[in-house]
């Protein structure tokens, strides 16, 4: 199970990526492999406000559907455009190409709230998932 | 059987069914000349053809008079067929609801007694029988929520909903304009009191509790909890869909919920799953009765029965007119056939069918949370997963040996689960055959893994690319029209 070190985890297995004032969302290794296929993903527009800990999407793969979380608040910068199409990226390069959002930071101390690579890590090794 | 499309079976020469020269008068109208259409966009196919198409698809189907169908949480249990000779007894299904109030007497009759009978099942004050569907219950049960605390003078926002509640539940809630808020389980997989207390904020409009929950377990401190929620001045609702683990046994108005609403297709054994129309009344208490949706049936001074719409206070109507009627001359047929000490054994027997299959696969199948079931009981497949067995591989094998699969991979707080719901009206060989198949999946789990991921093998077609028919949906009905 990847858990890239230089990420910052949320406990519904969303990640964050920082790059100055803006930063990259996307869900965990971990999630992609419980949800197994994905085959719809649904995006806020660029520009709309998501609030840490609120839903900003939903997933929808074969076996179930789930909700995304915003792990910080702000102001939505860039959508992944290849998702419509490719839903599949997620699966394949969650961390990279299967990225889902880029929000710019509206406060920025949220994200030391945000679980590290290995407290993530514990987390779904405590709830049992292989 | 590979059955082709029956556009596919079009030929000019052909046709189906022959229709006289019309010898009705001329002055009789007919529709508009210019809405006839000339063409139709129908294959040309000759009637045995026809008539063999469609019955050789409706072989394939799984159905309850078919086979054992332990879809969990759906209650897929057996209807009497005697139901469906009264429902269509030529007095109730030749009723139309304009025809004078004072010719379909019979129709309310029974629509009345059946609201007493659910008030008496489920120990409320008032019933309405509108609502179409279990999801629709949900939300007339919302707006009678949002009602009760618009009239008194209250705002809020928030509805908490277990995480081991059933799905519908968040989406009633957005729907009427309320926020969902989940609350989490405790390890013996009921809702957790300390965290319920902690969300119980003064913006709780109503707390929503599936019970028996989707684990099949009872909320047995549900006593603590209503006295919670009315303390913080919210209201409790009851998604009643597993009511077939407590009718005749426990009524929910004594347990402290103002509102339930009733699934007929789960618990009163009306057609489910594509069979008819569904129907989910909804049961309050009595201060909550002034807000039951439009027309509420009456007495009229002259003892006949007749229709209020005099109720400032109501949401309105939440159907064009007064439910299903037909599900309703269904469940009036059960509960009348049945009586009070025959409900009583329908909870009893589906509490039992379900804990006889808990107990016989308990130590083939992982069962997270070890405790007296009702209706339903919820395993893992963690203990197949080894070879890399999923919950899907064992569903897919079962359709093998002719059972619908359970519910798989829901409720959540399920790793990989199995959700299995026997219903009360299958008999101890049936449920001794499901075991036996059980047993010899989990073997060959362990024996020979690959029989189980390529399963099945006995259908009409093998396993699904589920990823890409979602991915690439074409649900066009003529292959000369394929879009991808």
């Amino acid at each position: 199970m990847e858990i890239p070190s230089e990420l910052h985890y949320t406990r519904d297995h969303e990640w964050l990526r920082t790059e100055g004032e803006e930063a990259t969302v996307g869900i965990t290794d971990y999630a992609q492999s419980e949800l197994g296929d994905i085959v719809y993903i649904e995006l806020p527009e660029v520009g709309v406000d998501v609030v840490q800990g609120k839903t900003f999407g939903a997933v929808e793969a074969v076996k179930a559907a789930a909700d995304l979380f915003a792990p910080v608040s702000g102001e939505v910068t860039a959508v992944n455009g290849s998702l419509d199409q490719s839903p599949e990226l997620i699966n394949q390069s969650p961390y990279d190409d299967g990225w889902l959002i880029k929000v710019r930071l509206a406060k920025p101390g949220e994200v030391e709230t945000l679980l590290s690579a290995d407290d993530y890590r514990k987390l779904i090794e405590q709830s049992g998932g292989d | 059987m590979s059955i082709p499309l029956i556009f596919t079976l079009d030929k000019p020469s052909l046709r189906c069914g022959h229709i006289p020269e019309s010898d009705a008068p001329d002055e009789i109208p007919g529709p508009p000349d210019e809405l006839l259409r000339r063409e139709l966009d129908l294959p040309r196919v000759a009637e045995p053809e026809v008539v063999r198409h469609f019955v050789n698809l409706s072989v394939l189907n799984h159905h309850v008079d078919r086979g054992f169908y332990p879809l969990g949480s759906c209650t897929m249990k057996y209807n009497p067929k005697v139901n469906e000779s009264l429902a269509a007894l030529p007095g109730f299904s030749g009723l139309h609801p304009h025809q004078p109030v004072s010719t379909y007497q019979g129709a309310l009759n029974l629509m009345e007694t059946l609201e007493r009978w659910f008030c008496e099942i489920t120990g409320m004050a008032a019933v309405t029988l509108q609502p179409a569907a279990g999801s629709h219950g949900e939300l007339t049960g919302m707006f009678i929520t949002h009602a009760y605390h618009k009239a008194r003078g209250d705002r809020r926002r928030r509805v908490l909903i277990p995480d081991s509640a059933h799905g519908t539940n968040p989406a009633s809630i957005v729907m009427a304009g309320y926020e969902s808020v989940p609350v989490l389980s405790d390890a013996r997989g009921r809702i957790d009191l300390e965290a319920l207390k902690r969300e119980l904020t003064p913006d709780v409009a109503a707390l929503m509790v599936t019970n028996p929950n989707t684990l099949g377990l009872f909320e047995d401190r549900i006593g603590e909890i209503a006295d919670a929620v009315h303390r913080a001045g919210a209201l409790l609702y009851m998604d009643g869909a597993n009511m077939n683990a407590l009718v005749g046994l426990a009524r929910p108005g004594d347990m402290g919920f103002d509102i339930v609403h009733l699934n007929l297709h789960k618990t009163f054994s009306t057609p489910h799953g594509g069979g008819g129309p569904g129907s989910g009344p909804v049961a309050v208490n009595a201060e909550l009765e002034p807000f039951l949706p439009l027309p509420r049936i009456r007495h009229l001074e002259d003892k006949s029965l007749g229709w209020d719409w005099d109720r400032p206070d109501s949401i309105g109507q939440m159907h064009t007119f007064y439910g299903n009627f037909a599900m309703l001359v269904r469940a009036a047929a059960y509960i009348r056939a049945l009586g009070s000490a025959g409900l009583k054994r329908v909870a009893e027997t589906a509490i039992l069918n379900a804990n006889y299959l808990r107990a016989m696969l308990k130590d083939a199948y992982k069962l997270p949370y070890d405790d007296l079931c009702m209706h339903e009981v919820v395993f893992s497949a963690d203990n197949q997963g080894e070879k890399g067995i999923k919950a899907v591989d064992i569903a897919k094998r079962l359709l093998d040996f002719g059972y619908h699969a359970p519910t798989i991979n829901f409720p959540l707080i399920v790793h990989q689960a199995l959700m299995i719901e026997p219903t009360e009206t299958e008999t101890l060989e049936t449920l001794e055959g499901f075991v036996r198949t059980m047993l010899q999946i989990d073997r060959e789990a362990r024996e020979t893994p690959e029989v189980l991921h390529e399963a099945p093998h006995n259908t009409p077609v093998s396993r699904l690319d589920e990823a890409t028919a979602a991915r690439q949906l074409d649900i066009c009905y003529r292959p000369d029209v394929y879009v991808s």
